[in-house]
């Protein structure tokens, strides 16, 4: 069993020590917020955080997690994450949805280390995670509202 | 008007059900479910579609499938506007499966019928095949038919759920019921009174129907043409919103599968001694070709992850295939097979108008050309899958398909069951653009879950296995001549294509149905376009090859629009004409063509200088106008050029006249999709072939747009008040002919084949 520090709370896991999070969130843990999209961390579908930096967890294997916080869209929280989830409200960004917990992930990893970011931050920070919909005009948008919102 | 009729024979029921006569209704009804809608709560059921709960809930039953295309909210706001229900209230559920949601405009759609043909042959036809469609049709999301379906019978339901609510109210109040009328949830009475609708319900549900009613007029919407905000938005924000994937029924299982690496290949032999031994893994098994699809080899373990590394362990022994007929395509053998077809054969003439051959030998000047596009995969994000529990009595499915009906059906048909036994639960779907319109992996889940002791299973398939395994976009060949007079006008237009065709291939793994011998989808977008060619003849020739094709977003639109604009194009410049007048001194009886046409080359600054990219390259615009599922769409793009010689599309602006806007904000966000969508198959996507194996396996070799190469993209909407016409597909063709004349006006390269690629 391994122990885990999931949104805050420390979790015991029975699965393989060399199963990656994706897995353990989706098939033990019964939290589906974290998508599978291609198993080999080119699609961002499965991003979460670690330690709040952006990570795909189709490649984070379990037994090297140790006691860095992970952050799924379940938990996530903050000033970055309100104010991201309103801008994604007010643009009304998402069309099928499924990749919108990673970009949300992703965009929220960026806004706390960049508040206001150019374009290119955007795109360096936000071009990992595919968008079938073509949502990106969207969140664009939403991410440069999001940082106008929390500037206040 | 208002005629009253009673069909009520049995009351509320016990649960507050909805039991109702309706063979009182015409046959072809479209208000009343065959079995009463299901309720949870106090919900009342007013009909078919709409439930009212005494929390002033209102629940509106939905029978197309949310890919995206937004039509969770499009569709309820139909109903909610002549219901003058409370959007704040209201509430989405997937419906059951019943004829009443069957859709009448998917085939209606594909009749080889040009939009201007307003013949008594052509109305009739049509006529017939939506009355057809309601007995033996199908419930289907797709062909962007959804808006026009539900036009007419979902804000039919609302008006009569008003009715029945303003009469809970004259009844309560004893006051005639003319003298009621519904605002925002509730109902009002000129003496003061009011009630919500929750504090109705319970009467509500015991009115007598109203067969007839009266509908609103364009100046009454309130809610029908607002930029509303989706309906789904807010599950997506924060996880939990159940898309297929995220079916977990209690005891849960997972399957792996890897199919023959070779289309329709099979199962031969395997070794799963490793396998087996694995600690998770319940069982192996061989599983055949369904539905069109591949056979292949399935592991059931306790976790996903378990499934996948078995199955690894499998493939490591090697696997023995039957590889089948497609081991004998590769790419140069499907581009023989179409240039053959097309220097042999005259095509199946769609459209035809005055003397091709006497014009095109007369003509001053002579333009010929051909152009190619690639196969496609759809690559929806959500890899396919599907859960399945069999029980004795029944199994319930719970799955992301655009297809629920049939997908009972060959479910029923694997599992030797009858369809009334099984009960498929709709998920979201994460994407679908066509790839859910098929059941080969509804039917191989099945199959697996077969083998698991009762336990439900989800099938699940890898990247790889998705995009290696899908029915992919016809290639396609397409050869124009046209012929100029002197004075630069189009006298003649000669066209034909030859590619594998979707819809004989579909109905018959699908559906049973023998080959149509005529499939509208392979020619639509070169056809059924409006320019007033004098003398004109687009054909085309069907070839069978054994690699599976299906649906893509916009279906023939999106290679023939590429085409079509393209050469459009090169007639402008063989004219000497600019592209946008040029087009549109062959629009003199399309007004509305004519108008969008404008309106994109005025939004994109036509005809001015165009500044450097923001890298210091020239700048170019290309145009493109298109008409596909009823609507009008104009597009300009700018496009520069890389120093690697990539072609950047740094704007795309697009017009639509999709008739009346149902929902401004929901038609935005599928032109932005549609044009992305599009530029991904236009810049980046193909799908080869060796020996019958499908070469792409992820996003990698498989590109699509990214946020950084995404370009800005500005939409205008026409205002309308016509009727409401498809959006979730328009704006994918014309894009690839947009780019392709920007690069043109920019380097002088006609690029002719699709990805887009200069010298």
């Amino acid at each position: 069993m391994l122990s885990l520090n999931i949104n805050g709370r420390q979790v015991l896991v029975k699965s393989d020590p060399d199963t990656p999070l994706l897995w353990v969130l989706r098939c033990e843990l019964g939290m589906t917020g974290t998508k599978f999209g291609c198993g080999i961390g080119v699609c961002g579908a499965c991003t979460v955080h670690l330690d709040g930096t952006a990570q795909v967890s189709c490649q984070t294997v379990i037994s090297d997690l140790g006691n860095r916080k992970i952050t799924t869209i379940e938990g996530l929280q903050g000033v970055d994450a309100v104010a991201l989830k309103a801008a994604w409200s007010t643009v009304d960004v998402v069309q099928c949805g499924y990749c919108q917990s990673a970009q949300l992930m992703a965009a929220s990893a960026l806004l706390r280390q960049k508040p206001k970011p150019s374009d290119q931050d955007i795109n360096d920070a936000m071009s990992n995670v595919v968008c079938r919909c073509g949502t990106y005009p969207r969140i664009r948008a939403a991410i440069h509202e999001a940082a106008r919102l929390k500037a206040g | 008007m208002l005629k009253r009729r009673t069909f009520l024979i049995g009351g509320l029921g016990a649960v507050g059900a909805l039991v109702v006569g309706w063979s009182a209704l015409p046959p072809r009804q479209r208000l009343l479910t065959s079995a009463p809608l299901p309720v949870q709560g106090t919900q009342v059921p007013l009909n078919g579609w709409v439930k009212v709960s005494s929390d002033n809930s209102v629940t509106v039953m939905m029978c197309k499938s949310e890919m995206g295309q937004g039509i969770y909210t499009g569709a309820a706001m139909l109903l909610a506007e002549e219901m003058d229900a409370d959007w704040a209230q209201v509430k989405v559920e997937q419906s059951p499966i019943d004829g009443i949601y069957n859709n009448l405009d998917n085939v209606a759609g594909d009749l080889p019928f040009r939009p201007d043909d307003h013949s008594v042959i052509e109305e009739l036809t049509v006529w017939m095949t939506r009355k057809i469609s309601r007995d033996f049709g199908t419930m289907i999301t797709g062909g962007s038919t959804s808006i026009n379906d539900l036009w007419l019978p979902m804000r039919e339901a609302g008006a009569g759920a008003r009715a029945m609510l303003c009469g809970a109210a004259a009844e309560k109040w004893h006051v005639p019921a003319g003298e009621c009328r519904a605002e925002n949830g509730r109902v009002l009475h000129a003496s003061g009174r009011s009630a919500s609708f929750g504090e109705l319900a319970e009467l509500a549900g015991q009115q007598s129907l109203h067969a007839h009613v009266v509908l609103k007029t364009p100046a009454q919407f309130r809610m029908i043409g607002k930029p509303l905000k989706r309906i789904d938005g807010p599950s997506k924000l924060n996880g939990s919103a159940r898309f297929g994937i995220d079916a977990l029924p209690a005891g849960l299982l997972y399957a792996s599968v890897l199919m023959c690496p070779t289309l329709g290949g099979t199962v031969s032999h395997f070794d799963d001694s490793v396998a087996r031994a694995l600690p998770g893994v319940v069982k192996t098994l061989k599983v055949d070709a369904y539905n069109g699809g591949t056979g292949g080899v399935a592991v059931i373990a306790e976790n996903m992850f378990i499934a996948m590394y078995a199955l690894d362990a499998i493939a490591a022994l090697g696997i023995e295939w039957n590889h089948g007929a497609a081991a004998e395509v590769s790419d140069a053998d499907v581009v023989r097979g179409l240039t053959d077809a097309l220097d042999q054969s005259d095509g199946h003439v769609y459209y035809s108008r005055g003397h091709i051959d006497g014009a095109l030998n007369t003509a001053a000047r002579v333009v010929s050309a051909e152009y190619r596009a690639p196969y496609l995969a759809h690559a929806p994000l959500e890899p396919l899958n599907c859960t399945v529990q069999v029980r004795d009595d029944g199994a319930t499915v719970w799955v992301s398909t655009q297809v629920p009906a049939l997908a009972r059906k060959h479910v029923a048909k694997v599992l030797h069951m009858d369809a009334d036994k099984v009960d498929v639960q709709v998920q979201l779907l994460g994407g679908a653009f066509g790839r859910r319109l098929e059941v080969d992996y509804v039917s191989q889940a099945a199959a697996i879950a077969l083998e698991a002791d009762g336990r439900p299973v989800q099938t699940l398939w890898s990247r790889p296995q998705d995009m290696t395994h899908d029915f992919y976009r016809p290639a396609c060949v397409s050869r124009f001549k046209a012929g100029l007079n002197s004075a630069g006008e189009v006298v003649a237009w000669r066209n034909i294509s030859a590619s594998q065709s979707a819809v004989a291939t579909s109905l018959k793994r699908n559906y049973g149905v023998p080959d149509p011998l005529i499939d509208r989808t392979t020619v639509e977008g070169a056809f059924d376009q409006p320019y007033e060619w004098p003398n004109v003849r687009v054909a085309q020739t069907t070839i069978e090859l054994p690699v599976p094709v299906g649906f893509w977003r916009s279906v023939g639109h999106s290679h023939q629009a590429f085409f079509v604009e393209s050469f459009m194009d090169e007639l402008a410049t063989a004219a000497r004409k600019d592209p946008v007048a040029f087009r549109a001194s062959l629009l003199e009886h399309h007004p509305r063509h004519l108008a969008v046409l404008q309106r994109a080359a005025a939004l994109s600054d036509w005809g001015r200088p165009l500044a450097r990219a923001p890298d210091g390259t020239a700048r170019a615009r290309g145009v493109a106008l298109h008409e596909a599922f009823g609507s009008i769409v104009a597009q300009v793009a700018e496009v520069s050029i890389g120093a690697d010689k990539s072609v950047r599309v740094q704007r795309v602006v697009c017009v639509v006249d999709c008739g009346t806007p149902v929902n401004p904000n929901l038609i935005r966000q599928q032109l932005e999709g549609g044009i992305v969508f599009g530029l991904s198959a236009a810049l980046y996507e193909a799908i080869t072939l060796d020996h019958g194996q499908v070469q792409q396996q992820y996003y990698t070799d498989f590109p699509i747009v990214h946020m950084d190469d995404c370009p800005v993209i500005d939409t205008a909407i026409m205002p309308s008040e016509a009727e409401p016409q498809g959006v979730g597909e328009i704006a994918t063709p014309p894009v690839a002919a947009a780019v392709a004349n920007a690069v043109f006006a920019l380097t002088g390269q006609r690029l002719r084949t699709l990805p887009l690629k200069l010298a």
